[in-house]
């Protein structure tokens, strides 16, 4: 028998029972049910609804607007982490708060306020409308639907690691010399990056899957502004339960390829970063200007 | 050892706590506008039962888009009778054998206690002088209406259009298609559901013409005022039928069926007919219909059986992926 190796805090097994019960209970049940009803159609047959005119311009405006809002997030919401973490103002605790709605907002009232926001008439809408930029129903209101939704992911995700940053690092760049877009770029960036595309790659899956809040704003014109939920929802209207599992196994496929992706991405910048050097050094390296 | 009394005791106190809730439970599921007439309709009915026979009846309701609630049901969600707004939806539970296949001979008028129209609404002053389906049509008219293929509302509008253009002289199908198509082109979204569409025209205020139930015009008024829109009656539009049905695999089941048939019965009672007519739908009743008069001015209607041969045929040409609906939009 091989020797038991001995770990210092108890209950491994126990817990990790638990952890794939859980998981396979929450997850991989249901995913598996639908990728089972899915197989009842061909693989062809799959490719084949997925490749429809209107399919194929559901998934191009869903993922296309879910990467957009997903990236307008990554560069707005790292402001708003700096921010609230490196600056103390007044009503911080309450803007720290704001940040959490999104979550808690039902999607559906969330997009029926945008909608309203953004409509010829809304307090919004009224003033950018005569500027030639229409949100409410179209492609840009799903948009805006989404980055509001998936806001919190990329702040949230962002907080702890800026935390985790001494302001002392960026005073010994700037202390060796190094100008702020030196210290920003060659020193802070590399640590939040990884971070950040966990941010990204949340607010992105999230923005995927909406439905509630984007069939409110977005129009639902074929071709031009449905997103594959609807066409799901579209194909459920029709008893034609298989067409609907057909399209999800599709969308399921294509996220977790690009969240594999993502992963790939985080891992290589993580490990190149890792074996690169400490923090310190790297303040050292950008004073010193240039290789 | 104190194991058998304790048994006894326990089967008996379960039998009388089952005594005690003796009464029976009705599940009502039912479409999402429903609330208000059943609201009002199932005290009455509790009334009319107890009076009748001694017996108390509890009735639940359930709510909800109706494809929803029917794959609900057939999904074992255990409802004793289904109120629904679309004939498909029963016609869903037919095919799997929770209904009764000739349901719609099971009680009066096609199994439909009763009805409503499709109408325009439009703003005050009809700006855009809209009287009929070809005004709907015509260059530079923005018409509301909520998706056409995913909501019973959108598909009763896209109907009655339909039937329209086909009774024009020489109409046919690719006439139809060809206006229907010209309709479309007009409508700048598509509403997420019936309510939605209604914000969307009234307090968003877009939109030349909003096209809606009757019954739901009475409700803007309600909500937005009576002074704030008009509504036009088109020269033909569709009678939309609410059809109901016992779900017999339930009843059964539960032993209910007695009480879901009187259930059913009494919306055809002069009490059921008039709770309808109160909520601004079309009673059965023709004398209730004159009663009410002033919400119901006369208008020449279809039936989807007179014009499409029947819900389930009219879905499968126009709706059905690949259908009229995505002809017009998808050349392939």
């Amino acid at each position: 028998m091989a020797a038991r190796t001995h770990r210092v805090l108890p209950g491994f097994g126990l817990a990790l029972g638990y952890t794939l019960v859980y998981l396979s209970l929450l997850i991989l049940l249901p995913l598996g049910g639908l990728i089972l009803k899915a197989s009842e159609l061909g693989f062809a047959q799959i490719i084949d609804i997925a490749l429809g005119e209107r399919s194929l311009a559901a998934f191009r405006v869903t993922f296309g607007a879910s990467f957009l809002a997903a990236a307008v997030n990554a560069f707005f919401g790292l402001i708003v982490a700096w921010i609230l973490v490196r600056y103390p103002f007044p009503g911080k605790r309450f803007v720290d708060a704001l940040v959490d709605l999104p979550f808690a907002l039902p999607t559906a009232v969330a997009g029926i306020t945008l909608a309203t926001l953004y409509a010829g008439n809304g307090w919004l809408g009224r003033w950018i409308e005569p500027l030639g930029f229409k949100v409410a129903y179209t492609p840009l209101g799903i948009v805006v639907a989404l980055t509001f939704i998936t806001l919190p992911f990329v702040v949230r995700t962002l907080q702890p690691v800026i935390e985790d940053i001494e302001t002392e690092v960026e005073e010994a760049a700037a202390s060796l010399g190094a100008s702020r877009w030196q210290t920003f770029a060659r020193v802070i960036f590399p640590a939040i990056f990884p971070a950040l595309l966990t941010g990204f790659a949340l607010a992105f899956a999230r923005a995927v899957g909406e439905y509630g809040s984007v069939i409110f704003i977005a129009g639902n014109l074929p071709l031009i502004s449905e997103i594959v939920p609807l066409l799901i929802i579209s194909k459920l209207e029709q008893y034609d339960v298989l067409g609907a599992t057909a399209l999800a196994v599709v969308m399921l496929a294509l996220s977790f390829i690009l969240l594999l992706a993502v992963n790939v991405l985080q891992w290589w910048t993580a490990n190149r970063h890792k074996n690169d050097e400490p923090l310190e050094v790297a303040a050292a390296k950008a004073s010193g200007g240039g290789e | 050892m104190n194991f058998l009394p304790r048994t006894i005791f326990a089967v008996l106190f379960g039998l009388l706590a089952g005594a005690a809730r003796a009464e029976v439970t009705l599940l009502n599921t039912s479409y999402d506008v429903a609330r208000d007439v059943y609201k009002d309709y199932n005290p009455m009915f509790q009334k009319y039962w107890k009076q009748k026979t001694g017996e108390a009846v509890e009735v639940k309701q359930s709510h909800g888009g109706s494809s929803k609630q029917v794959r609900a049901v057939a999904d074992g969600l255990e409802a004793d009778v289904v109120t629904m707004n679309q004939a498909n939806d029963i016609e869903f539970l037919a095919d799997k054998g929770l209904v009764a296949r000739d349901w719609t001979k099971k009680f009066p008028n096609n199994a439909s206690p009763y009805t409503s129209a499709m109408v325009f609404i439009v703003r005050k002053g009809n700006p855009k002088g809209i009287k009929d389906w070809g005004d709907l049509a015509a260059p530079g008219t923005q018409v509301i209406l909520p998706h056409p293929k995913n909501t019973g509302n959108g598909r009763n509008t896209y109907l009655s259009a339909w039937a329209w253009a086909l009774r024009q002289p020489g109409g046919n199908d690719a006439k139809a298609q060809e206006f229907l198509g010209k309709l479309l082109k007009n409508a700048p979204l598509f509403a997420a559901g019936g309510r939605d569409a209604t914000t969307t025209f009234m307090q968003r205020r877009m939109g030349d013409v909003l096209v809606t139930f009757e019954s739901e015009a009475e409700m803007i008024a309600k909500e937005f005022g009576k002074g704030e829109f008009e509504v036009v009656y088109p020269s033909l539009t569709m009678q939309t039928e609410f059809p109901v049905a016992i779900v017999d695999k339930v009843v059964d089941k539960k032993g209910t069926r007695k009480q879901a048939q009187a259930y059913l019965d009494y919306l055809w009672s002069q009490e059921g007919q008039e709770n309808a007519a109160q909520n601004y739908l079309r009673p059965r009743d023709a004398e209730l219909l004159k009663k009410y008069a002033q919400f119901f001015p006369p208008v020449k209607t279809f039936t989807v059986d007179e014009v499409f041969g029947g819900a389930n045929k009219a879905f499968a040409t126009h709706f059905k992926d690949g259908g009229t609906f995505d002809q017009i939009y998808v050349q392939k």
